[in-house]
């Protein structure tokens, strides 16, 4: 199966579980006078999980395949070449930077995601990087805290 | 008309927002100069600096200068190493590429310049004249037709996504649709789709989604396919920017009727800067002589001149049915609308009498952008373009760290954080397969008021008469089946 195919069907699943909750889920907890409403609030919803679920049969059964298809703009021949490791890598430190950003403070986690990050892609230089992260790491914080007014704590949490 | 198109001039001339004009287009052409950032990308990671400002027609002159310096920027990349940051580009690298490979990169970026310039500033004339119109049209509808446009609007999207894409753009409409259902929405004051998790019962952040859609996937795809990096290409020097009155005469035909069309083109739903830019390229070498004909792909000035005024035109075009209508018919202009909407403006064909400020202000600072676009970009180029020599290791951490302190700042939640890298990476696997990502995020942004519009409908009507009640609505409603199935029928007929 073409991974497009193999996405309709995810999205296939998708909209028959979200149409399954707005047909037999929602309408349960509604309250008696909502109920005199002539829209509810699984009313749109009920439309979309019916479109929705049309539409991704209609990519799933391969309808679109006889048309002329528009090249994709990655090259699945050369699947191999791509450096997954590394865009898998950086998925990662963006989790850990999104759980350690207050616990580690803005300033420690920046700089360490933008080290960390540099070094995965083959970056080496690090007295350079160093300077450069420290650098952007603290003027993005004045910025944010300083100009736009939006708290980051700057320093690790058993630091204040 | 004429004390609004005053009220605005004074507007767009406050220093403020003079300041925010040449801002946003130097920083756009900087960064959009940046293989694989496009506007949608730039704009998205600049929406938390534009709202922090407060002030919604500084911000949304900032966002709108951003928007053509990116463009700017992005012509700039094609030309001097065939590298295009944004697809509206690409057309650009055809003649421009081969220009600076003869050692004219400095002419073909003032023909880029010139023609942008003039593109830009015909279809800023062109939306004065065009937006008033249509405003004073859409005041007659009610919540039926605006829900009937919207969906017109959403079908006319998916149908310009091209020939074995409908459905593909039609499913990727709806999943925005509905995510838009996610969290308590102000029309029913009850949760749905929440799954019990407390950080989704104010729904998606609309910043987090753009950031995930088009950001993130440009950076990914950067580190997983080096060779979109611009590090290993050579820079090509930029000599002389200046161009003959011969050129200049000979490219002038192509600026007036590019611009016409492109604009024209910019103001359908779903066509935008890229159609624009093709089809203005593919329409000037039919018509062109034989021996202007033969040089197009080789340096033709007339080549280089059609997409960039076409691509410019579009641009300016896509704001008519935002600022009349508050439709989005691009990416770009649905992430303008979520700001504006971020900043409790709606627009829509009341804007122009409501805020006739911030309107006339947005469409004047159009004309201030292009002049800013040729008289300071145009001789920054050769110091802009240094950005070109940003080792990869050094531009990608930092693209990451921008696109998470978009979505941060812009919730001031940390699991943003985490949604923005699981839809990011979704995005990503999308693109693989070819599924477009503007759809969803116009079907996102569109989704609530699409909603409400049709609530509001259904309950006047006391059920779904409305459609027939209604002869615009139901005139409206059979004009989008008939844009979504049509590009099936004919390219049938056409097998037979």
């Amino acid at each position: 199966m073409k991974l497009d195919r193999a996405i309709a069907l995810l999205f296939f699943l998708l909209f028959v579980v979200y149409g399954y909750t707005a047909f037999f889920v929602m309408d349960g907890s509604l309250a008696p006078f909502m109920q005199r409403n002539p829209v509810w609030p699984s009313t749109f919803p009920k439309g979309i999980a019916i479109l929705g679920v049309l539409a991704s049969l209609y990519v799933l059964l391969g309808f679109e395949k006889s048309e002329e298809e528009k090249p994709a703009e990655i090259d699945l021949s050369r699947l191999g070449q791509y450096k997954f490791g590394q865009a898998i890598s950086l998925l990662g430190l963006m989790v850990a930077y999104a759980v350690l950003l207050r616990p580690a403070g803005f300033l420690l986690s920046t700089t360490l995601f933008l080290i960390i990050s540099a070094w995965v892609l083959g970056e080496r230089r690090f007295i350079l990087l160093l300077f450069v992260s420290a650098v952007a790491g603290g003027a993005v914080w004045y910025l944010v805290q300083g100009v736009l007014g939006i708290f980051l704590r700057p320093l690790p949490f058993f630091l204040g | 008309m004429f004390e609004g198109i005053l009220v605005g001039l004074a507007a767009a001339f406050s220093i403020t927002n003079l300041l925010m004009v040449i801002g946003g287009c130097l920083i756009g052409t900087f960064i959009g100069m940046l293989p694989g950032l496009g506007p949608m990308s730039i704009i998205a990671i600049m929406i938390p600096i534009a709202i922090s400002i407060g002030d919604p027609s500084a911000a949304l002159i900032l966002l709108a200068g951003v928007y053509y310096g990116a463009i700017f920027g992005g012509s700039t990349s094609s030309i001097l190493i065939n590298a295009p940051g944004v697809a509206s580009t690409v057309a650009s690298s055809f003649d421009g590429y081969p220009l600076a490979r003869q050692g004219k990169a400095g002419k073909a970026l003032t023909v880029a310049a010139v023609s942008s310039f003039a593109g830009g500033t015909i279809g800023a004339i062109l939306l004065m004249i065009f937006a008033p119109v249509l405003a004073s049209v859409a005041l007659l509808f009610h919540s039926a037709e605006y829900f009937a446009l919207m969906v017109v609007g959403l079908s006319a999207i998916a149908a310009f996504a091209g020939s074995g894409q409908i459905g593909k753009a039609v499913l990727m409409t709806l999943t925005g649709l509905m995510m838009s259902t996610v969290g308590e929405g102000a029309l029913f004051n009850m949760p749905r789709f929440t799954m019990g998790v407390l950080d989704l019962q104010s729904g998606f952040g609309f910043i987090t989604l753009a950031m995930a859609m088009f950001a993130l996937p440009e950076a990914l795809y950067l580190v997983l396919d080096p060779s979109r990096s611009s590090r290993e290409k050579e820079t090509t020097e930029i000599k002389d920017l200046r161009i003959t009155k011969e050129e200049m005469k000979h490219i002038s035909p192509v600026i007036g009727r590019q611009s016409l069309q492109g604009f024209l083109i910019g103001v359908l739903p779903g066509a935008g800067a890229t159609i624009a830019s093709f089809l203005g390229y593919a329409v000037e070498r039919n018509i062109a002589s034989k021996k202007d004909q033969a040089q197009f792909g080789k340096g033709s000035i007339k080549g280089l001149a059609a997409p960039e005024t076409a691509n410019n035109a579009a641009c300016t075009g896509s704001f008519v049915p935002l600022l009349t209508l508050g439709i989005p018919g691009s990416g770009t202009t649905a992430i303008l609308l979520g700001a504006l909407i971020a900043l409790n403006v709606s627009p829509g064909p009341r804007l122009m009498t409501t805020e006739p400020e911030l309107f006339w202000a947005v469409i004047i600072s159009m004309y201030i952008g292009n002049v800013v676009l040729l008289i300071l970009n145009l001789p920054l180029i050769p110091y802009i373009a240094k950005v070109l020599a940003v080792p990869r290791n050094f531009l990608i951490p930092f693209i990451l760290f921008f696109t998470m302190m978009g979505a941060y700042i812009g919730q001031n939640n940390a699991t943003e954080l985490l949604i923005l890298v699981g839809m990011g990476a979704c995005a990503t696997v999308l693109r693989f397969a070819n599924y477009p990502l503007a759809p969803l995020l116009i079907g996102f942004i569109l989704g609530s008021m699409l909603e409400d519009n049709f609530a509001r409908s259904m309950q006047l009507a006391r059920g779904f008469g409305f459609i027939l009640e209604r002869p615009m609505t139901l005139g409206l409603l059979i004009l989008a089946i008939v844009l979504i199935l049509l590009p099936g029928i004919r390219a049938r007929l056409q097998r037979r």
